[in-house]
């Protein structure tokens, strides 16, 4: 058995990560799950979120906007259209971007078009913000 | 033959525009190198998405209107140029591509989405549908540029506003080579499963009806994002080499200019020498 797995985070600008790794937990649309060695065979879909994992008894963590998360072969491969370590949030942008995105919703109806990916780009300007702030002293 | 100022003067601005190409040469160069970077880190991701899409086709037996190939009435084409010129025959050769393509479809009607406007500028008098284009953005083609697009053709798709959806663009091969290249984007065809193949056996979260349809939407921008890349690259690559030429061609025509100015100056001397010569015979 196993003692670590492998996991892969790709996005369609880079490959983020590539490491041996004890443990992940990813932020599923049904939930955060997590994910240990020896894992079943799984593909889930993921929403803007915090993605964490451990090595050697340090936690990282990576800020991820929507994507999917495949578990196979003890390969756990992370596609996401953006993920990026705490070091690397523009926090500025970020903020920007969520007070931005607060005043759109103020103007737009639950009916319209926009709304849902208004909603997402605050959420993922809301992680952003998050992990930015969390992550500093226990990213790499 | 031309007088020795106005030669000089010829030679004075080809070298100038030696100067311009050989910068051009070197700007396409450094940013052909990173277009190629980002092409190439684009590869992981797009192939991990592909492999993911065909397993979940195969291990399951799923329907999806984006996967549902229907007759072609209407066709789409997404059509990438680029926005300056001065890169030799490539846009020529896209639009070419192009005109064959609408050619080879005089039977259904082609609608066309520009990004470049280079394409856009040849299209706009024509008779054909534009239902939008993406100009001036100078090679900053982004991945949100790639949504953006992929969005409204499944969109135009589902609504029965199009049967098909292809994409036009240069693919890069070297430098010296890029192909003009035609892929289909809309319906998505699912590779048959072949026999040897063990559908895995996945847990899947969401259900895989969910998963399949924000699957399919973000392969589709992949596949027009990884055609911008290429776009790119190709682009810089044939811009490098048309400033090339450009360069050695001035070298040439100033070489030819030299030999003339100097034929010119010796025809000066001569002239005067025979001038005094026969001024002389003459007072004897």
């Amino acid at each position: 058995m196993a003692e670590t797995l492998l996991l892969r985070v790709v996005t369609p600008e880079r490959l983020v990560l590539d490491e041996e790794v004890d443990e992940v937990t990813a932020p599923g649309t049904l939930g955060e799950f997590g994910v240990l060695p020896n894992h079943v065979t799984f593909l889930s879909s993921l929403q803007p979120g915090r993605l964490s994992y451990k090595r050697g008894g340090q936690v990282h963590i990576l800020a991820t906007s929507s994507g999917f998360a495949e578990v196979k072969d003890n390969v756990m491969t992370v596609l996401a259209d953006s993920a990026e370590f705490a070091s690397e949030i523009n926090v500025e942008r970020a903020r920007a971007a969520l007070q931005a995105a607060e005043e759109s919703l103020r103007t737009l109806a639950a009916m319209d078009a926009a709304f849902s990916e208004v909603l997402a780009a605050r959420q993922r300007a809301q992680v952003r913000i998050e992990v930015a702030s969390a992550g500093v002293g226990i990213n790499r | 033959m031309a007088t020795l100022k106005a030669i000089r003067r010829r030679v004075s601005s080809v070298r100038n525009i030696q100067q311009i190409t050989k910068a051009m040469k070197m700007i396409s160069a450094a940013r052909l190198r990173r277009a190629q970077e980002a092409a190439f880190a684009a590869r992981p991701y797009a192939g991990k998405l592909e492999e993911v899409l065909q397993n979940l086709a195969q291990s399951q037996t799923l329907a999806h209107p984006l996967l549902t190939a229907r007759e072609e009435h209407n066709i789409d084409l997404v059509f990438i140029t680029s926005d300056r010129g001065l890169c030799g025959g490539f846009n020529a050769n896209l639009i070419r591509t192009a005109e064959t393509f609408i050619r080879e479809h005089r039977a259904q009607k082609v609608t066309l989405s520009l990004v470049g406007r280079r394409g856009f500028d040849y299209f706009k008098r024509r008779p054909v549908t534009i239902v939008e284009q993406h100009i001036n953005l100078f090679g900053r083609l982004t991945a949100a540029l790639a949504h953006e697009i992929g969005t409204r053709m499944s969109q135009r798709f589902l609504n029965g506003e199009t049967d098909a959806v292809y994409i036009l663009y240069a693919r890069f091969r070297s430098a010296l080579v890029q192909v003009p290249t035609i892929d289909r984007i809309l319906p998505v065809i699912a590779k048959e499963r072949s026999v040897t193949d063990v559908p895995l056996e996945y847990v899947y979260e969401p259900e895989p009806q969910t998963l399949l349809a924000s699957l399919l939407a973000r392969y589709i921008d992949m596949l027009i994002y990884r055609a911008m890349l290429e776009s790119v690259a190709s682009e810089h690559g044939a811009r490098m080499t048309a400033m090339d030429n450009a360069t050695n061609n001035a070298v040439d025509m100033i070489e030819r200019l030299t030999l003339d100015m100097n034929r010119a100056r010796q025809a000066g001397i001569t002239r005067e020498l025979l001038e005094i010569v026969s001024t002389g015979e003459a007072l004897k």
